[in-house]
Protein backbone atom coordinates (compact mmCIF):
# COMPACT_ATOMS: atom_id res chain seq x y z
CA UNK A 1 0.00 0.00 0.00
CA UNK A 2 2.63 2.61 1.14
CA UNK A 3 4.60 1.39 -2.05
CA UNK A 4 1.63 2.11 -3.96
CA UNK A 5 1.56 5.62 -3.22
CA UNK A 6 5.09 6.36 -2.80
CA UNK A 7 5.31 4.78 -6.67
CA UNK A 8 2.06 7.04 -7.34
CA UNK A 9 3.63 10.19 -6.37
CA UNK A 10 7.19 9.97 -7.31
CA UNK A 11 5.93 8.85 -10.71
CA UNK A 12 3.14 11.43 -11.22
CA UNK A 13 4.72 14.15 -13.77
CA UNK A 14 5.61 10.72 -16.09
CA UNK A 15 1.92 9.30 -15.92
CA UNK A 16 -0.43 12.27 -15.61
CA UNK A 17 1.08 14.40 -18.15
CA UNK A 18 -1.21 17.18 -17.04
CA UNK A 19 -0.19 20.43 -15.39
CA UNK A 20 -1.78 19.95 -12.10
CA UNK A 21 -1.61 23.67 -11.08
CA UNK A 22 -3.03 24.84 -14.72
CA UNK A 23 -7.08 25.84 -14.98
CA UNK A 24 -9.67 24.22 -17.42
CA UNK A 25 -12.21 26.03 -17.23
CA UNK A 26 -13.90 24.39 -20.15
CA UNK A 27 -14.62 20.92 -17.34
CA UNK A 28 -14.84 22.25 -13.79
CA UNK A 29 -16.33 19.76 -10.98
CA UNK A 30 -16.75 16.95 -13.41
CA UNK A 31 -17.74 14.14 -11.22
CA UNK A 32 -15.86 10.48 -11.66
CA UNK A 33 -15.14 9.44 -14.66
CA UNK A 34 -13.04 7.23 -17.09
CA UNK A 35 -11.32 10.28 -18.59
CA UNK A 36 -11.03 11.37 -14.94
CA UNK A 37 -11.65 8.84 -12.40
CA UNK A 38 -11.56 10.79 -9.51
CA UNK A 39 -13.28 13.36 -11.02
CA UNK A 40 -11.62 17.22 -11.63
CA UNK A 41 -12.09 20.27 -9.01
CA UNK A 42 -13.75 23.89 -9.06
CA UNK A 43 -10.73 24.84 -11.39
CA UNK A 44 -11.23 21.94 -14.07
CA UNK A 45 -8.36 20.35 -13.05
CA UNK A 46 -7.89 16.52 -12.72
CA UNK A 47 -8.20 15.03 -8.96
CA UNK A 48 -6.21 12.15 -9.85
CA UNK A 49 -3.34 14.28 -11.14
CA UNK A 50 -3.57 16.56 -8.21
CA UNK A 51 -3.67 13.50 -5.66
CA UNK A 52 -0.56 12.30 -7.00
CA UNK A 53 1.28 15.51 -7.53
CA UNK A 54 -0.38 16.75 -3.91
CA UNK A 55 1.48 13.26 -2.21
CA UNK A 56 5.00 14.18 -3.36
CA UNK A 57 4.19 17.58 -1.60
CA UNK A 58 3.10 15.82 1.33
CA UNK A 59 5.60 12.90 2.12
CA UNK A 60 8.59 15.26 1.31
CA UNK A 61 6.67 17.53 4.22
CA UNK A 62 6.37 14.74 6.32
CA UNK A 63 10.37 13.62 5.29
CA UNK A 64 11.67 16.95 6.03
CA UNK A 65 9.77 17.64 9.43
CA UNK A 66 10.36 14.22 10.69
CA UNK A 67 14.10 15.42 9.92
CA UNK A 68 14.22 18.73 11.48
CA UNK A 69 12.66 16.92 14.78
CA UNK A 70 15.54 14.24 14.92
CA UNK A 71 18.12 16.40 13.80
CA UNK A 72 17.17 18.81 16.65
CA UNK A 73 16.18 16.46 19.38
CA UNK A 74 18.39 13.62 18.95
CA UNK A 75 21.67 15.45 19.62
CA UNK A 76 20.06 17.66 22.22
CA UNK A 77 18.81 14.10 24.00
CA UNK A 78 21.93 12.63 23.82
CA UNK A 79 24.00 15.39 25.37
CA UNK A 80 21.41 15.99 28.18
CA UNK A 81 21.24 12.06 29.08
CA UNK A 82 24.74 11.39 28.61
CA UNK A 83 26.18 14.22 30.94
CA UNK A 84 23.38 14.86 33.08
CA UNK A 85 23.80 17.50 35.91
CA UNK A 86 22.37 21.39 35.03
CA UNK A 87 21.98 21.08 31.16
CA UNK A 88 19.72 17.65 31.71
CA UNK A 89 17.99 20.28 33.93
CA UNK A 90 17.53 22.83 31.62
CA UNK A 91 16.81 20.98 28.93
CA UNK A 92 13.92 18.74 30.59
CA UNK A 93 12.01 21.65 32.21
CA UNK A 94 12.20 23.48 28.38
CA UNK A 95 10.80 19.95 27.21
CA UNK A 96 8.43 20.12 30.07
CA UNK A 97 7.28 23.18 28.63
CA UNK A 98 6.90 22.65 25.29
CA UNK A 99 5.01 19.50 26.17
CA UNK A 100 2.89 21.86 27.76
CA UNK A 101 1.14 22.53 24.44
CA UNK A 102 -0.50 20.47 22.91
CA UNK A 103 1.73 19.23 19.46
CA UNK A 104 -1.18 20.75 16.77
CA UNK A 105 -1.60 23.66 18.48
CA UNK A 106 2.46 24.13 19.11
CA UNK A 107 2.60 23.77 15.13
CA UNK A 108 -0.14 26.25 14.57
CA UNK A 109 1.28 28.57 16.65
CA UNK A 110 4.71 28.66 14.85
CA UNK A 111 3.10 29.05 11.76
CA UNK A 112 0.88 31.89 13.12
CA UNK A 113 4.30 33.38 13.58
CA UNK A 114 6.87 32.31 10.69
CA UNK A 115 3.85 32.69 8.20
CA UNK A 116 3.10 29.91 5.69
CA UNK A 117 4.88 28.39 2.82
CA UNK A 118 6.16 24.39 2.53
CA UNK A 119 9.48 25.50 4.33
CA UNK A 120 7.51 27.38 7.48
CA UNK A 121 5.68 24.55 7.89
CA UNK A 122 8.21 22.02 7.63
CA UNK A 123 10.26 24.09 10.66
CA UNK A 124 6.90 24.30 12.67
CA UNK A 125 5.66 20.81 12.68
CA UNK A 126 9.30 19.54 12.44
CA UNK A 127 9.91 21.99 15.95
CA UNK A 128 6.65 21.19 17.23
CA UNK A 129 7.54 17.63 17.81
CA UNK A 130 11.39 17.81 18.60
CA UNK A 131 10.74 17.15 22.06
CA UNK A 132 9.37 13.76 21.35
CA UNK A 133 13.12 12.77 20.50
CA UNK A 134 14.43 14.71 22.99
CA UNK A 135 12.47 12.27 25.72
CA UNK A 136 13.19 9.10 23.69
CA UNK A 137 17.34 9.63 23.33
CA UNK A 138 17.65 11.31 26.65
CA UNK A 139 15.84 8.26 28.18
CA UNK A 140 18.14 5.19 26.12
CA UNK A 141 21.59 7.55 27.20
CA UNK A 142 20.53 7.67 30.53
CA UNK A 143 20.32 3.31 30.83
CA UNK A 144 23.00 3.09 28.73
CA UNK A 145 25.36 5.74 30.31
CA UNK A 146 26.06 3.21 33.23
CA UNK A 147 26.02 -0.07 31.82
CA UNK A 148 29.76 -2.20 31.89
CA UNK A 149 30.49 -2.05 27.75
CA UNK A 150 30.43 1.92 28.16
CA UNK A 151 32.43 1.86 31.39
CA UNK A 152 34.57 -0.66 29.71
CA UNK A 153 35.57 2.44 26.76
CA UNK A 154 35.98 5.03 29.72
CA UNK A 155 38.30 2.41 31.34
CA UNK A 156 40.27 2.08 27.79
CA UNK A 157 40.36 5.93 27.55
CA UNK A 158 38.21 6.89 25.16
CA UNK A 159 36.43 10.03 24.72
CA UNK A 160 33.20 11.36 25.36
CA UNK A 161 32.85 11.82 21.96
CA UNK A 162 33.80 8.16 20.69
CA UNK A 163 31.85 7.00 23.40
CA UNK A 164 28.97 8.76 22.58
CA UNK A 165 28.99 8.10 18.70
CA UNK A 166 30.31 4.41 18.99
CA UNK A 167 28.42 3.23 22.09
CA UNK A 168 25.42 5.39 23.22
CA UNK A 169 24.16 6.26 19.57
CA UNK A 170 23.83 3.30 18.16
CA UNK A 171 22.09 2.05 20.95
CA UNK A 172 19.20 4.75 20.05
CA UNK A 173 18.77 3.83 16.72
CA UNK A 174 15.98 1.49 16.82
CA UNK A 175 13.98 3.06 18.38
CA UNK A 176 14.54 6.27 16.49
CA UNK A 177 13.91 4.30 13.66
CA UNK A 178 10.95 3.19 15.15
CA UNK A 179 9.19 6.62 16.41
CA UNK A 180 10.40 8.13 13.19
CA UNK A 181 8.46 5.96 11.23
CA UNK A 182 5.08 6.93 13.46
CA UNK A 183 6.03 10.41 13.38
CA UNK A 184 5.76 10.81 9.75
CA UNK A 185 2.20 9.90 9.83
CA UNK A 186 1.69 12.19 12.80
CA UNK A 187 3.75 15.03 10.51
CA UNK A 188 1.52 14.19 7.73
CA UNK A 189 -1.52 14.58 9.47
CA UNK A 190 -0.77 17.90 10.95
CA UNK A 191 1.04 19.24 7.94
CA UNK A 192 -2.90 18.65 6.29
CA UNK A 193 -4.19 19.87 9.24
CA UNK A 194 -2.58 23.27 9.00
CA UNK A 195 -3.29 23.06 4.84
CA UNK A 196 -7.02 22.27 5.96
CA UNK A 197 -7.11 25.85 8.26
CA UNK A 198 -5.70 27.82 5.11
CA UNK A 199 -2.24 27.94 7.12
CA UNK A 200 -0.34 25.49 5.24
CA UNK A 201 1.29 25.41 2.04
CA UNK A 202 -0.17 28.10 -0.66
CA UNK A 203 -2.22 27.33 -3.65
CA UNK A 204 -2.11 26.63 -6.27
CA UNK A 205 0.65 24.14 -5.04
CA UNK A 206 -1.43 20.78 -4.65
CA UNK A 207 -1.06 19.53 -0.98
CA UNK A 208 -3.42 17.04 0.64
CA UNK A 209 -4.71 19.06 3.73
CA UNK A 210 -5.19 22.83 1.53
CA UNK A 211 -7.29 20.52 -1.22
CA UNK A 212 -9.29 19.18 1.36
CA UNK A 213 -10.00 22.41 2.43
CA UNK A 214 -10.57 23.62 -0.81
CA UNK A 215 -13.00 20.66 -1.09
CA UNK A 216 -14.86 21.48 1.93
CA UNK A 217 -16.76 24.80 0.02
CA UNK A 218 -17.78 22.17 -2.73
CA UNK A 219 -18.80 19.41 -0.12
CA UNK A 220 -22.45 19.58 -1.06
CA UNK A 221 -22.53 19.80 -4.44
CA UNK A 222 -19.20 17.59 -5.48
CA UNK A 223 -18.05 15.39 -2.67
CA UNK A 224 -15.50 13.88 -4.49
CA UNK A 225 -13.41 17.12 -4.14
CA UNK A 226 -13.11 16.52 0.03
CA UNK A 227 -13.24 12.89 -0.26
CA UNK A 228 -10.27 11.45 -2.50
CA UNK A 229 -7.13 13.78 -1.12
CA UNK A 230 -8.73 12.82 2.43
CA UNK A 231 -8.74 9.40 1.76
CA UNK A 232 -4.86 9.41 0.35
CA UNK A 233 -3.75 11.18 3.67
CA UNK A 234 -5.98 8.43 5.58
CA UNK A 235 -4.07 6.00 3.55
CA UNK A 236 -0.56 7.33 3.95
CA UNK A 237 -1.25 7.49 7.73
CA UNK A 238 -2.56 4.36 8.09
CA UNK A 239 0.81 2.62 6.47
CA UNK A 240 2.97 4.53 8.13
CA UNK A 241 1.02 3.52 11.65
CA UNK A 242 1.24 -0.04 10.64
CA UNK A 243 4.88 -0.10 8.71
CA UNK A 244 5.93 1.62 12.55
CA UNK A 245 3.97 -0.75 14.48
CA UNK A 246 5.87 -3.62 12.53
CA UNK A 247 9.34 -2.32 13.01
CA UNK A 248 8.57 -1.73 16.55
CA UNK A 249 7.66 -5.47 17.09
CA UNK A 250 10.63 -6.21 15.14
CA UNK A 251 13.16 -4.03 16.41
CA UNK A 252 12.54 -2.77 19.85
CA UNK A 253 10.10 -5.85 21.77
CA UNK A 254 10.76 -3.80 24.95
CA UNK A 255 8.55 -1.23 23.22
CA UNK A 256 5.45 -3.43 22.67
CA UNK A 257 3.12 -1.44 24.82
CA UNK A 258 -0.27 -0.59 23.26
CA UNK B 1 -3.09 13.45 50.67
CA UNK B 2 -4.19 16.99 50.79
CA UNK B 3 -0.34 18.21 50.90
CA UNK B 4 0.47 16.26 47.75
CA UNK B 5 -2.59 17.93 46.04
CA UNK B 6 -1.68 21.53 47.49
CA UNK B 7 2.25 20.49 46.17
CA UNK B 8 1.24 20.12 42.88
CA UNK B 9 -0.56 22.78 42.77
CA UNK B 10 2.47 25.17 43.70
CA UNK B 11 4.62 23.19 41.37
CA UNK B 12 2.18 24.07 38.44
CA UNK B 13 2.98 27.55 38.84
CA UNK B 14 6.07 27.70 37.54
CA UNK B 15 5.06 25.43 34.38
CA UNK B 16 2.27 27.62 34.09
CA UNK B 17 4.67 30.95 34.32
CA UNK B 18 7.08 29.13 31.71
CA UNK B 19 3.91 28.79 29.33
CA UNK B 20 3.61 32.69 29.54
CA UNK B 21 7.57 33.46 28.66
CA UNK B 22 6.85 30.62 25.71
CA UNK B 23 3.76 32.63 24.39
CA UNK B 24 5.35 35.94 24.71
CA UNK B 25 8.54 35.10 23.40
CA UNK B 26 6.98 33.60 20.54
CA UNK B 27 4.79 36.48 19.33
CA UNK B 28 7.98 38.81 19.56
CA UNK B 29 9.47 36.49 17.32
CA UNK B 30 6.93 37.54 14.50
CA UNK B 31 9.18 39.41 12.16
CA UNK B 32 8.59 43.42 11.56
CA UNK B 33 6.78 45.51 14.13
CA UNK B 34 3.25 45.02 15.49
CA UNK B 35 2.34 48.44 15.47
CA UNK B 36 3.00 48.40 11.20
CA UNK B 37 1.64 45.49 11.07
CA UNK B 38 -1.74 46.80 12.52
CA UNK B 39 -1.44 50.07 11.08
CA UNK B 40 -0.73 48.86 8.29
CA UNK B 41 2.05 50.49 5.28
CA UNK B 42 -0.41 53.39 4.39
CA UNK B 43 -0.13 54.68 8.32
CA UNK B 44 2.44 58.14 8.77
CA UNK B 45 5.84 57.06 11.11
CA UNK B 46 3.96 59.41 13.56
CA UNK B 47 0.96 57.31 14.35
CA UNK B 48 2.93 53.92 14.47
CA UNK B 49 5.06 55.87 16.47
CA UNK B 50 2.15 56.53 18.84
CA UNK B 51 0.68 53.35 18.84
CA UNK B 52 4.26 51.91 20.02
CA UNK B 53 4.37 54.27 23.28
CA UNK B 54 0.73 53.11 23.65
CA UNK B 55 1.33 48.76 23.18
CA UNK B 56 4.37 49.58 25.41
CA UNK B 57 6.27 48.22 22.51
CA UNK B 58 9.15 51.23 23.19
CA UNK B 59 10.00 49.39 26.32
CA UNK B 60 13.05 46.85 26.37
CA UNK B 61 11.79 43.13 26.52
CA UNK B 62 12.12 42.33 29.97
CA UNK B 63 9.65 45.22 30.83
CA UNK B 64 7.17 44.27 27.82
CA UNK B 65 7.37 40.84 29.82
CA UNK B 66 7.13 41.98 33.27
CA UNK B 67 3.95 44.39 32.36
CA UNK B 68 2.41 41.30 30.67
CA UNK B 69 2.27 39.40 32.90
CA UNK B 70 1.08 42.49 35.93
CA UNK B 71 -1.98 43.02 33.36
CA UNK B 72 -2.71 38.96 32.53
CA UNK B 73 -2.59 38.78 36.46
CA UNK B 74 -5.34 41.11 36.30
CA UNK B 75 -7.17 39.20 33.93
CA UNK B 76 -6.20 41.67 31.14
CA UNK B 77 -5.03 40.14 28.03
CA UNK B 78 -4.96 43.36 26.19
CA UNK B 79 -7.57 44.32 22.95
CA UNK B 80 -8.49 42.56 19.95
CA UNK B 81 -6.60 44.84 17.22
CA UNK B 82 -9.86 44.09 14.82
CA UNK B 83 -13.33 44.37 17.01
CA UNK B 84 -11.58 46.48 19.60
CA UNK B 85 -12.84 44.49 21.90
CA UNK B 86 -11.18 42.96 25.30
CA UNK B 87 -9.15 39.63 24.51
CA UNK B 88 -10.57 38.06 27.60
CA UNK B 89 -14.12 38.98 27.19
CA UNK B 90 -13.88 37.18 23.41
CA UNK B 91 -12.56 34.28 24.74
CA UNK B 92 -14.86 33.94 27.75
CA UNK B 93 -17.89 34.12 25.12
CA UNK B 94 -16.24 30.93 22.63
CA UNK B 95 -14.45 29.07 26.20
CA UNK B 96 -17.78 27.39 27.14
CA UNK B 97 -18.51 26.04 23.63
CA UNK B 98 -15.52 24.35 23.01
CA UNK B 99 -15.14 23.17 26.96
CA UNK B 100 -18.34 21.48 26.11
CA UNK B 101 -17.28 19.81 22.71
CA UNK B 102 -14.21 18.92 24.99
CA UNK B 103 -15.88 17.50 27.35
CA UNK B 104 -18.53 15.80 25.96
CA UNK B 105 -15.83 13.76 23.37
CA UNK B 106 -14.15 12.70 26.61
CA UNK B 107 -16.85 11.01 27.99
CA UNK B 108 -17.77 9.65 24.64
CA UNK B 109 -14.34 8.27 24.12
CA UNK B 110 -13.41 7.23 27.62
CA UNK B 111 -16.93 5.10 27.60
CA UNK B 112 -16.45 3.30 24.04
CA UNK B 113 -12.78 2.82 24.22
CA UNK B 114 -13.03 1.29 27.88
CA UNK B 115 -15.70 -0.65 26.56
CA UNK B 116 -13.61 -1.88 23.25
CA UNK B 117 -10.64 -2.46 25.30
CA UNK B 118 -12.59 -4.87 27.57
CA UNK B 119 -14.35 -6.80 24.54
CA UNK B 120 -10.79 -7.11 22.91
CA UNK B 121 -9.06 -8.18 25.80
CA UNK B 122 -11.72 -10.25 27.21
CA UNK B 123 -12.13 -12.25 24.05
CA UNK B 124 -7.99 -12.14 22.99
CA UNK B 125 -7.17 -13.52 19.34
CA UNK B 126 -10.64 -13.52 18.62
CA UNK B 127 -12.49 -12.61 15.70
CA UNK B 128 -13.42 -9.35 17.88
CA UNK B 129 -10.56 -9.01 19.18
CA UNK B 130 -9.03 -8.22 15.50
CA UNK B 131 -12.16 -6.27 14.13
CA UNK B 132 -11.72 -3.70 17.35
CA UNK B 133 -7.86 -3.25 16.70
CA UNK B 134 -8.60 -2.77 13.20
CA UNK B 135 -10.86 -0.21 13.98
CA UNK B 136 -8.52 1.54 16.31
CA UNK B 137 -5.76 1.36 14.15
CA UNK B 138 -7.87 3.17 11.70
CA UNK B 139 -9.10 5.75 13.84
CA UNK B 140 -5.34 6.77 14.81
CA UNK B 141 -5.03 7.18 10.97
CA UNK B 142 -7.85 9.22 10.24
CA UNK B 143 -7.55 12.83 9.42
CA UNK B 144 -10.14 14.39 12.18
CA UNK B 145 -11.00 17.14 9.49
CA UNK B 146 -11.88 14.46 6.38
CA UNK B 147 -13.36 12.15 8.81
CA UNK B 148 -15.54 15.05 10.14
CA UNK B 149 -16.10 16.30 6.76
CA UNK B 150 -17.60 12.71 5.16
CA UNK B 151 -19.67 12.07 8.49
CA UNK B 152 -21.22 15.48 7.45
CA UNK B 153 -21.68 14.23 3.81
CA UNK B 154 -23.30 10.95 5.16
CA UNK B 155 -25.21 12.07 7.77
CA UNK B 156 -26.31 15.33 7.10
CA UNK B 157 -26.12 15.14 2.90
CA UNK B 158 -27.76 12.02 1.71
CA UNK B 159 -29.56 11.01 5.53
CA UNK B 160 -30.77 14.57 6.19
CA UNK B 161 -30.24 12.99 10.28
CA UNK B 162 -28.23 15.89 11.75
CA UNK B 163 -27.07 19.18 10.63
CA UNK B 164 -24.31 19.87 9.06
CA UNK B 165 -22.94 22.67 11.47
CA UNK B 166 -23.84 24.99 13.84
CA UNK B 167 -24.32 25.57 17.19
CA UNK B 168 -27.31 25.13 20.18
CA UNK B 169 -29.51 21.49 20.20
CA UNK B 170 -28.01 18.28 21.14
CA UNK B 171 -28.42 17.13 17.81
CA UNK B 172 -25.64 20.03 16.66
CA UNK B 173 -23.57 18.15 19.19
CA UNK B 174 -23.32 14.79 17.81
CA UNK B 175 -21.00 14.73 14.67
CA UNK B 176 -18.41 17.00 16.23
CA UNK B 177 -18.50 14.67 19.34
CA UNK B 178 -18.10 12.32 17.18
CA UNK B 179 -15.38 13.48 14.54
CA UNK B 180 -13.26 14.59 17.95
CA UNK B 181 -13.68 11.34 19.67
CA UNK B 182 -12.67 8.93 17.01
CA UNK B 183 -9.01 9.33 17.59
CA UNK B 184 -9.10 9.22 21.43
CA UNK B 185 -11.46 5.87 21.53
CA UNK B 186 -8.83 4.33 19.34
CA UNK B 187 -6.20 5.00 21.50
CA UNK B 188 -7.74 4.44 24.89
CA UNK B 189 -8.97 1.00 23.40
CA UNK B 190 -5.70 0.04 22.85
CA UNK B 191 -4.24 1.06 26.59
CA UNK B 192 -7.18 -0.57 28.37
CA UNK B 193 -7.09 -3.77 26.00
CA UNK B 194 -2.88 -3.83 26.64
CA UNK B 195 -3.24 -2.96 30.18
CA UNK B 196 -5.81 -5.34 31.14
CA UNK B 197 -4.27 -8.67 29.52
CA UNK B 198 -1.20 -7.57 31.58
CA UNK B 199 -3.87 -7.18 34.77
CA UNK B 200 -5.46 -10.64 33.59
CA UNK B 201 -1.92 -12.46 33.73
CA UNK B 202 -1.85 -11.82 37.80
CA UNK B 203 -2.28 -14.57 41.03
CA UNK B 204 -4.84 -12.12 42.49
CA UNK B 205 -7.09 -12.33 39.47
CA UNK B 206 -6.26 -16.22 39.33
CA UNK B 207 -7.78 -16.24 42.66
CA UNK B 208 -10.68 -14.53 41.85
CA UNK B 209 -11.41 -17.08 39.18
CA UNK B 210 -10.80 -19.60 41.93
CA UNK B 211 -13.38 -18.24 44.46
CA UNK B 212 -15.72 -19.10 41.81
CA UNK B 213 -16.72 -15.57 40.91
CA UNK B 214 -18.18 -15.54 37.72
CA UNK B 215 -16.24 -13.73 34.71
CA UNK B 216 -18.50 -10.77 35.32
CA UNK B 217 -16.81 -9.64 38.78
CA UNK B 218 -13.73 -11.05 37.95
CA UNK B 219 -13.42 -8.70 35.07
CA UNK B 220 -15.21 -5.46 35.80
CA UNK B 221 -14.50 -5.82 39.83
CA UNK B 222 -10.94 -7.15 40.11
CA UNK B 223 -9.34 -6.65 36.56
CA UNK B 224 -10.58 -3.88 35.11
CA UNK B 225 -10.01 -1.42 38.31
CA UNK B 226 -6.45 -1.94 38.54
CA UNK B 227 -6.07 -2.01 34.08
CA UNK B 228 -7.63 1.63 34.22
CA UNK B 229 -4.58 3.12 35.88
CA UNK B 230 -2.55 3.35 33.46
CA UNK B 231 -5.72 4.51 31.19
CA UNK B 232 -6.71 7.97 33.41
CA UNK B 233 -2.82 8.81 32.56
CA UNK B 234 -3.85 8.33 28.65
CA UNK B 235 -6.89 10.63 29.18
CA UNK B 236 -5.46 13.38 30.43
CA UNK B 237 -2.36 13.18 27.59
CA UNK B 238 -5.30 12.61 25.04
CA UNK B 239 -7.31 15.64 26.29
CA UNK B 240 -3.95 17.64 24.77
CA UNK B 241 -4.53 16.26 21.41
CA UNK B 242 -7.91 16.68 21.65
CA UNK B 243 -7.54 20.44 22.05
CA UNK B 244 -5.63 20.40 19.22
CA UNK B 245 -8.44 18.33 17.35
CA UNK B 246 -11.10 20.76 18.60
CA UNK B 247 -9.05 23.45 16.79
CA UNK B 248 -9.60 21.35 13.31
CA UNK B 249 -13.50 19.97 14.45
CA UNK B 250 -14.61 23.93 14.87
CA UNK B 251 -13.75 24.65 11.30
CA UNK B 252 -15.29 21.79 9.96
CA UNK B 253 -18.55 22.52 11.77
CA UNK B 254 -18.46 26.33 11.84
CA UNK B 255 -18.66 25.20 16.14
CA UNK B 256 -18.26 29.06 17.63
CA UNK B 257 -15.66 28.04 19.91
CA UNK B 258 -12.32 29.21 20.93
CA UNK B 259 -10.23 26.88 18.08
CA UNK B 260 -12.02 29.13 15.38
CA UNK B 261 -10.94 32.46 17.53
CA UNK B 262 -7.48 31.21 17.02
CA UNK B 263 -7.82 30.12 13.14
CA UNK B 264 -9.03 33.60 12.24
CA UNK B 265 -7.35 35.51 14.34
CA UNK B 266 -3.66 33.92 12.80
CA UNK B 267 -5.16 34.96 9.49
CA UNK B 268 -6.10 38.47 10.33
CA UNK B 269 -3.10 38.92 12.08
CA UNK B 270 -4.63 39.63 14.95
CA UNK B 271 -2.14 39.33 17.89
CA UNK B 272 -3.02 39.76 20.92
CA UNK B 273 -6.07 37.00 20.19
CA UNK B 274 -3.64 34.38 18.95
CA UNK B 275 -1.46 35.53 22.48
CA UNK B 276 -4.52 34.87 24.16
CA UNK B 277 -6.12 31.63 22.94
CA UNK B 278 -2.89 30.14 22.53
CA UNK B 279 -2.39 31.29 26.41
CA UNK B 280 -5.97 29.73 27.37
CA UNK B 281 -5.58 26.29 25.97
CA UNK B 282 -1.47 25.46 27.14
CA UNK B 283 -3.13 26.74 30.58
CA UNK B 284 -6.28 24.32 30.21
CA UNK B 285 -4.10 21.77 29.05
CA UNK B 286 -1.91 22.21 32.08
CA UNK B 287 -4.38 21.90 34.50
CA UNK B 288 -6.46 18.89 33.39
CA UNK B 289 -2.62 16.70 33.39
CA UNK B 290 -2.75 18.64 37.18
CA UNK B 291 -6.05 16.61 37.76
CA UNK B 292 -5.31 13.54 35.48
CA UNK B 293 -1.86 13.66 38.14
CA UNK B 294 -4.05 13.89 41.48
CA UNK B 295 -6.58 11.53 40.49
CA UNK B 296 -3.91 9.03 39.70
CA UNK B 297 -2.45 9.52 43.27
CA UNK B 298 -6.44 8.82 44.31
CA UNK B 299 -6.34 5.40 42.11
CA UNK B 300 -3.22 4.10 42.47
CA UNK B 301 -2.35 4.22 46.73
CA UNK B 302 1.04 2.93 45.63
CA UNK B 303 2.00 6.35 44.63
CA UNK B 304 3.69 7.61 47.54
CA UNK B 305 3.04 11.20 47.97
CA UNK B 306 6.93 12.04 48.69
Amino acid sequence: MLAGLVFLAALAPFLFPEDPTEPRFERVLRPPSWEHPLGTDNLGRDLLTRVAYGGRVSFLIGLLAVATSAAVGVPVGLLSGYYGGRFDLLVQRLVDLLLAFPGFLLALTLVAVLGVGVTNVVVAVGLASAPVYVRLVRGVALSVRNQTFVEAARALGASDRRILFRHVLPNCTAPVIVQSTLQLGTAILTAAGLGFLGLGVKPPTPEWGTMLGEGQTYLFSSWYMATFPGLAIFLSVLAFNLLGDGLRDALDPRMKLA
Amino acid sequence: MSGYILRRLVLAVPTLVGVTVVVFALIRLIPGDPARLVLGLQASEEEVQRLRVQLGLDQPLPVQYARFLARLLQGDLGRSVVTGEPVLREIGARLPATVQLAVTSTVVATLAGVAAGVVSATRQYSWWDYAVMTVALFGISLPVFWLGLMLMLLFSVHLRWLPAGGYGTPAHLVLPTVTLAAFSVAIIARMTRSSLLEVLHQDYVRTAWAKGLNSRAVVLRHALKNALIPVVTVIGLQFGGLLGGAILTETVFAWPGMGRLLVGAIVARDYPVVQGTVLVFAALFTLVNLAVDVLYAYVDPRIHYG
